[in-house]
């Protein structure tokens, strides 16, 4: 069977100066359809470079990287934000709207890019705010929004364009645990309807929210499993993890 | 396709910080004003001086006369008749032109201001019923063969004398000339709204009593009449001969047609007007750089707005796009200030100018209105500067890593 992502002995190597870092150091991995994956571990143990590869927001090293089948290993820049307004919705964690435009045109903005009409565009991104139960809010900047509304806006905007993936980072950082709390169980519900979410974070008691865990350290991927399997939590060699709430 | 959305984005950023947009734009404006200003001006002039042209005849060839090519050679009026009469075909009439200085009164009425010309029978055209520079007979009649061989005090005066110095009722009545009586034979249709100092203004009298009151022997203009504007050139041809037959060098004499110094004067303004426009492009250079740096700020202070929609899938010239169109956005809005500013000077300074000339010139009247190419050029040329200088800021934007502009704080 395909599997909608698959990362193939991929390396990302950084040189620094005499150093060489391997932000990613021969990892090999696959997400199918449906599935709810957390890719953990601690600060500096390759996260957010396997985000932005799986994101096609860069390439690997060496390795390959297929998302839906294709290889996006080798795209240029503009082969790689096609792919990404179609098959890829990002949730980050700073929300990342853009000030100047309201809570429908930001939610507008993937199907701008894919080319869809102004009338057309409007009616999905309504439909898509009204998933997050925000279509009243559709006029408003979002400084005008709380921060759990923001996020809440960004998901909207990442389900607009109908894509495969959604890529979540981080997305409770910078929220009360309540308000994380409600946007966990929000990815949650989406899975549930069909979604693929592939969740990245440093904290335990987020990532056991997903279906299975995948811990990186060194850029290694050191556990790769059931996300209630007691060892999907054990974090060799690193001490004072925030206790899972 | 994103064109609107950017358009609107451009206009709503230019609204948000008003100051910092007219600063960024003032460059565009102050070129775009001095084009206007400038051609609107030429414009005027040019229109100005054509209708004069017009008005004395576009027929009209000047014969000046500078000297006696260092003996007793003269040009006499019968030699110039004697032209118009062997080229009917190209020399349609000739007088002497002969400007002459003194004082105008009737009754304790002086008028300081009125032109007097001595002229030839010639000068009036009974056929055509127009004078050589165009002026046409209302009442009476004009100067005759007798009158002007036997120095009659004898004048045909403008519409303006009419009225000041006689209340309309002229013909048949005397003024003084220099203190010499002259009968009014004659009125001329009013030109220039019977103004003082004014094409209305005037009084011809027989040229002898011009020459004589001047002091001087022979005339040193002539006014000629080609048979129409495509002879004007053959006509002046044939003049010229004849002075260098006399004069043995072509020092002493200048003939010019009308055409040519309606030709010469636009060359002229046209030349000046380049000039000006070119000095007044600096400024829309300076205006370009502005807006060059203005979004060279832009594309650092929305750096993660960048990140954010390339993230979403905006490609390379999506991005570019959007920096342009704001660029030229910005330029044209700049364009369009600039033309509305320099419409409203080129008006200000058209009734300046027309005020001060009011009384100088043959009535036609002076107004400065910039023509639809100008404006439809400055507004053309303001976009494309912003659109140039708009573009390697947008490229640098499109260019920008995702990631790197992402993490952009
Ligand atoms: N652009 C880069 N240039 C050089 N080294 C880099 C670069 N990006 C990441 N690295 C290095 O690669 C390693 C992995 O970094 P990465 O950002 O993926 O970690 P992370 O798991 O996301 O950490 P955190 O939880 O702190 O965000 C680190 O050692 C980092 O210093
Ligand atoms: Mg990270």
């Amino acid at each position: 069977m395909e599997h909608l992502i698959e990362l193939k002995d991929v390396y990302k190597i950084y040189q620094m100066g005499e150093e060489t870092v391997h932000a990613l150091d021969g990892v090999t991995m696959a997400v199918d359809p449906g599935e709810f994956v957390a890719i953990v571990g601690s600060s500096g143990s390759g996260k957010s470079t396997a985000m932005n590869i799986i994101g096609c927001l860069d390439v690997p090293t060496s390795g390959q990287y297929l998302l839906g089948g294709i290889d996006v290993s080798t795209m240029d820049d503009d082969q790689q934000a096609e792919i990404r307004n179609k098959m890829l919705g990002f949730i980050f964690q700073q929300y990342n709207l853009i000030p100047k435009l309201n809570v429908l045109e930001n939610v507008e903005l993937p199907l701008l890019y894919a080319g869809v009409s102004s009338a057309e565009r409007r009616q999905r991104a309504l439909a898509s705010l009204e998933r997050v139960g925000l279509a009243e809010k559709c006029k408003n900047l979002p400084s005008q929004l709380s921060g759990g509304q923001q996020q809440r806006v960004s998901i909207a905007r990442a389900l607009a364009g109908n894509p495969s993936v959604i890529l979540a980072d981080e997305p409770t950082g910078a929220l009360d645990s309540r308000t994380g709390r409600e946007v966990l169980a929000f990815l949650q519900k989406l899975n549930a309807e069909g979604d693929t979410v592939v969740l990245i974070t440093h904290d335990n008691s987020i990532a056991v929210k997903a279906k299975r865990i995948v811990r990186l350290q060194d850029g290694k991927i050191i556990y790769d499993g059931d996300a209630h399997d007691p060892m999907a939590v054990v974090q060799p060699g690193e001490a004072g993890e925030e206790a899972p709430t | 396709m994103n064109f609107s959305q950017s358009f609107r984005l451009a206009v709503k950023s230019l609204m948000t910080s008003k100051m910092r947009a007219l600063l960024t734009m003032l460059g565009i404006i102050i070129g775009v004003a001095a084009v206007i200003v400038i051609t609107s001006l030429g414009n005027g002039m040019q229109m100005m001086m054509n209708q004069q042209f017009e008005s004395l005849g576009a027929n009209l060839i000047q014969v000046s006369i500078f000297g006696r090519g260092g003996g007793s050679r003269t040009i006499q009026p019968e030699d110039m008749y004697a032209l118009a009469e062997k080229y009917p075909q190209y020399i349609a009439g000739v007088s002497p032109y002969v400007s002459t200085q003194a004082v105008v009164r009737k009754g304790i009425d002086e008028f300081k201001r009125t032109s007097i010309y001595g002229v030839s029978e010639a000068f009036y055209d009974a056929a055509r019923g127009q004078a050589l520079s165009g002026e046409t007979l209302r009442e009476g009649r004009f100067l005759t063969y007798i009158d002007v061989e036997r120095y009659q005090n004898v004048c045909v005066i403008g519409s303006y004398l009419e009225q000041a110095a006689f209340r309309g009722d002229a013909l048949g009545k005397t003024l003084t000339i220099g203190g010499a009586p002259y009968t009014v034979v004659g009125v001329l249709k009013e030109q220039a709204r019977s103004e003082e100092g004014s094409g209305d203004d005037l009084i011809f009298i027989p040229y002898g009593s011009a020459l004589r009151a001047n002091g001087m022997a022979d005339a040193s203009l002539y006014l000629f009449n080609s048979t129409g504007r495509d002879t004007a050139s053959t006509a002046k041809g044939i003049i010229e001969a004849r002075l260098f037959q006399t004069f043995q060098s072509s020092d002493y004499y200048f003939v010019m047609t009308s055409a040519e110094m309606m030709d010469a004067m636009n060359t002229m303004i046209s030349t000046l007007m380049v000039v000006l426009v070119a000095i007044a492009a600096i400024s829309l250079l300076v205006g370009g750089i502005g807006i060059m740096n203005i979004m060279l700020v832009s594309v650092t202070e929305r750096t993660r707005e960048i990140g954010i929609r390339k993230s979403l899938g905006a490609k390379g010239r999506d991005i570019r796009g959007q920096f342009v169109i704001e660029a030229g956005t910005t330029s044209a809005v700049g364009g369009a200030l600039g033309i509305g500013l320099g419409i409203l000077l080129a008006q200000a300074a058209g009734v300046l100018i027309g005020g001060m000339m009011a009384g100088q010139n043959g009535g036609g009247g002076f107004s400065a209105v910039p023509t639809v190419g100008a404006i439809a050029i400055a507004f053309g040329v303001s976009v494309a500067i912003g659109i140039l200088f708009g573009y390697l800021p947008a490229n640098k934007a499109a260019k920008l890593n995702p990631i790197d502009a992402l993490r952009y704080d």
